[in-house]
């Protein structure tokens, strides 16, 4: 087998028993938990009949482990159980939830990942000189800012002095393409100024690094522009630390803008997961607990598999 | 004569040097230099490192490594200024007129990109040739610097060939776009001797074909001689002496050029044999995860107070065996029996003694020390650590290492960045002889050296042992040093000891092949020398 071949069946091995083993601990955390999801369903002034009825009902009695492994066995066939609080299903809720968010921080990525690198190569380009002070101090400036001051900031520009977007993002099903462009525009916009900094100071920095190789003076040597230089010659030698906090901020881009989506009034995985927690609604939480860790491992993976990719060496064994 | 292709007058070169501690500072690294080169010479620049050679021959592309400014003096090239031209200017000769060839070619080409991609760029990106061109161009070149398969070699990445290897692509590279002049800069001091003299035959024959003009960089007199037509001699960013290359070897009319080329003075006289203080018996060794031995089955004696040298070239074998000896690689047969008690194969099983006892001195005394810690700290730590010095006792236990190892009083509060190289070897020395040890690994200890200050290390560890009694394993590459403090000698070759025994019958012949190999190729401060070798060498492989 071709070493990288092995290398790569390793990682996503890893991956998945790193999912596994999320997937105990959320299910054992719950259980820790003080009382369970027929007390939760019944309240506290059940009585211990009705209780005790519930739980043989939902196999509460049965142990831990094979709970455990019907839990897993229904999600593996995509059966997330039903919601406590009103009896939905929770596939049916989150699938559609997920492509909301899926579809907003795909928006935001395909504009902020390019815009960042593109920045950091500027930055690293003029180290030092007025453009990466310039750059470097508004990516900083916007990572500072709180997430909900600089969504409030980006609806009064964006409704009151050019009144150009909606500050409410309602979407709904059959809304057509461009139509939802639109809506999720201004938290777009917020995400974005959101994860620039992050990304950028991370291609800039890996970027001066290298620029240290003997190699980078051979190209100057060459009499190469030094846009040229960064292109070709350093930047292929600095993907690897820069996919990996690229794939560290598409997380947070998925998993981590509850605040944004509140703002703007999304309808969102970070929203349901959020409603739901303050329900006790247990069987949720631990759905989307499972689906948000699968993306954390998922995205840090695929990282792993490009620095992998981007590596000569392991690409071209000797 | 006609207009020279490189002129160069009252050459100034400033840098600002932080010392730790202290505010920056201007320093002048080369104090107007004046010189001239014509279409088709060769000019070798020598000198001790910080004599400014690499910054001089960089000079002719006006470039300044690393924040170095040329501030002074004027640099013509083909008839033009160009200390003072813009950038744009800089780029358009660069690469093109004048082409670089450096000392590490495996640092030197871009790990990403395949060698063809990275040769042929220059002439690409100047626009001189077309892409089919260039590609046939370069593997003409290839051919003429006897690159196998010259054919495929440019798809492949440069960690898929070897270093010499690398550094003849690097020359293809280099005269690729027909430049004027071509910068070697030491280009064949990371080799192997046996790899040298190949890549140096190469690069003298490409040269003579393409009647390219060449900067020759180097601190090696004997290696320079067989490629320049003239020497210049530089110390301490001054020229000392200039002249054909035949007068600057043979008739050397300053002191200086005359102890460079008279180094190695050092003659050692082997001792009588002694019962041995180190035994090495049938040793096998490999890294963990691998099936291949890196140690096949050495054996070798190491006398109470004498110098066993292990000579070989990269990969051989030689660090491996001092890592075996030391414990860091646990040997997986054989013994080693050291003052008369077998060693444990693996460290947690040695005593404190075992470790006291063995102590070891690396190539890169940069690196073997802790920056953040002063000399004093350093060679106090042994002294603490094995024998509970503390406080006053300490420090004049410090005083007396510094003694030895003939540094002053002062330099107990230095930081290794105030030092010179042959300082901080020094100092890892001390460190070393702190320990009161009965044997000391010296590995490559002044491979990273100037002729010179390496001379007077191995002067130090011969008086050292004259005074402690301690034993040296000494491994290098260089022959030279072998001869000058080796009692006995091992020669390895990939793993195996295949010569052993007292210095003065391992360098008599008859010699076994490989053991020829590697004496012959050690160049010689003759001219013409490296024509002899290569015919002689032909000559045999025809006969067989």
């Amino acid at each position: 087998m071709h070493p990288i071949l092995k290398l790569m069946v390793q990682r996503i091995a890893l991956g998945l028993l790193l999912l596994l083993a999320v997937s105990a601990v959320i299910f054992l955390g719950v259980e820790a938990l003080p009382g369970d999801t027929a007390q939760a369903i019944l309240g506290q002034q059940a009585t211990p009949e009705a209780l005790a009825n519930l739980r043989e009902k939902m196999g509460l009695n049965e142990p831990p482990l094979t709970r455990y492994f019907q839990w897993l066995g229904g999600v593996l066939t995509g059966d997330l159980g039903t919601a406590l609080t009103n009896g939905a299903d929770i596939a049916q809720s989150i699938g559609q939830r997920l492509g909301n968010t899926m579809f907003l921080a795909g928006c935001a990525a395909v504009i902020a990942v390019p815009l960042a690198i593109l920045l950091g190569l500027i930055a690293a380009r003029y180290a030092g000189k007025w453009p990466d002070k310039v750059i470097s101090g508004i990516t900083l400036s916007t990572i500072s800012l709180p997430e909900f001051v600089a969504a409030y900031f980006v609806i009064f520009i964006f409704t009151q002095l050019i009144p150009i977007f909606q500050p409410v993002a309602m979407v709904f099903p059959g809304m057509g393409f461009w139509a939802k462009l639109n809506a999720v525009a201004l938290p777009v916009i917020v995400l974005v100024l959101v994860v620039l900094a992050h990304m950028m100071r991370m291609t800039r920095a890996a970027i001066l690094n290298v620029m240290q190789s003997a190699y980078i003076e051979t190209a100057e040597l060459k009499g190469l522009s030094p846009m040229t230089v960064i292109w070709r010659h350093a930047l292929p030698n600095a993907i690897a630390p820069v996919v990996s906090v690229v794939m560290l901020n598409m997380a947070y881009l998925v998993v981590g803008v509850v605040v944004v989506e509140v703002v703007f009034g999304y309808n969102a995985l970070g929203q349901y997961l959020v409603d739901h927690v303050t329900k006790r609604d247990l069987p949720v939480v631990q759905a989307v607990g499972l689906i948000f860790a699968a993306v954390y491992i998922f995205l840090n993976m695929l990282a792993d598999v490009i620095g992998i990719l981007a590596n000569p060496r392991l690409r071209h064994p000797k | 004569m006609a207009d020279p292709l490189l002129q160069i007058k009252g050459l100034v070169i400033e840098a600002t040097s932080y010392p730790p501690g202290e505010p920056p500072k201007e320093v002048t690294l080369v104090h107007g230099v004046d010189l001239t080169l014509q279409k088709g010479r060769v000019l070798g620049l020598i000198g001790e490192s910080g004599a400014g050679k690499s910054t001089i021959g960089l000079s002719a592309m006006a470039y300044g490594r690393g924040g170095v400014r040329l501030t002074g003096g004027t640099i013509h090239l083909n008839g033009r200024e160009i200390r003072l031209a813009d950038a744009k200017a800089l780029r358009a000769l660069r690469g093109r007129e004048v082409t670089y060839v450096s000392q590490s070619a495996a640092a030197s080409f871009n790990p990403a990109k395949q060698i063809m991609e990275q040769v042929i760029e220059s002439s690409l990106s100047h626009g001189l040739m077309s892409k089919t061109e260039a590609e046939a161009r370069a593997r003409a070149l290839f051919k003429k610097l006897g690159l196998p398969n010259p054919d495929t070699i440019g798809s492949r990445y440069p960690h898929q060939v070897s270093g010499g290897q690398l550094q003849r692509c690097m020359t293809a590279m280099a005269l690729c776009p027909k430049p004027d002049l071509v910068i070697f800069d030491e280009p064949t001091t990371a080799l192997d001797v046996t790899t040298q003299i190949d890549v140096l035959a190469a690069i003298k024959e490409a040269i003579r074909d393409t009647d390219v003009a060449a900067l020759y960089i180097t601190h090696d007199l004997a290696v320079v001689a067989q490629v320049a037509d003239d020497i210049m001699v530089l110390r301490h960013g001054k020229m000392v002496e200039l002249g054909e290359t035949g007068q600057i070897i043979h008739r050397p009319t300053q002191d200086y050029t005359r102890a460079l080329v008279s180094v190695r003075s050092l003659d050692h006289v082997e001792k009588a044999p002694a019962p041995p203080i180190l035994q090495v018996q049938n040793l096998t060794a490999r890294y963990r995860g691998t099936n291949f031995d890196v140690l096949k089955n050495v054996s070798v004696d190491l006398p109470v107070g004498q110098t066993l040298a292990v000579v070989g070239e990269s990969g051989s074998g030689k660090s491996t065996l001092a890592r075996a000896i030391t414990g860091l690689l646990p040997p997986s047969a054989g013994r080693i029996t050291f003052a008369g008690r077998q060693l444990s194969a693996d460290l947690a099983g040695r005593s404190k003694d075992d470790l006291r006892e063995i102590q070891m001195i690396y190539q890169m005394a940069d690196t073997a020390m802790n920056p953040r810690q002063t000399v004093g700290t350093i060679i106090g730590r042994p002294l603490e650590f094995y024998f509970g010095l503390r406080g006053a006792d300490r420090e004049k236990r410090v005083q007396q290492l510094l003694d030895q190892i003939e540094m002053g009083k002062g330099f107990a509060d230095r930081y290794p960045a105030e030092l010179s190289g042959g300082q901080k070897q020094r100092v890892c020395i001390a460190r070393a002889l702190a320990a009161n040890p009965k044997l000391i690994i010296c590995d490559e200890v002044t491979s990273a050296l100037d002729p010179l200050v390496a001379d007077g290390i191995l002067k130090l560890l011969l008086n050292l042992q004259a005074e402690a009694g301690v034993a040296y394993l000494f491994i290098t590459h260089d022959l030279a040093t072998v001869r000058a403090i080796a009692d006995k000698i091992a020669v390895m070759f990939k793993g195996a000891v295949v010569r052993y025994g007292q210095k003065t019958d391992v360098l008599m012949p008859p010699f076994d092949d490989y053991t020829d190999l590697l004496l012959s190729s050690v160049p010689e401060m003759e001219q013409g020398w490296l024509e002899q070798v290569i015919a002689h060498r032909k000559m045999e492989s025809a006969g067989n």
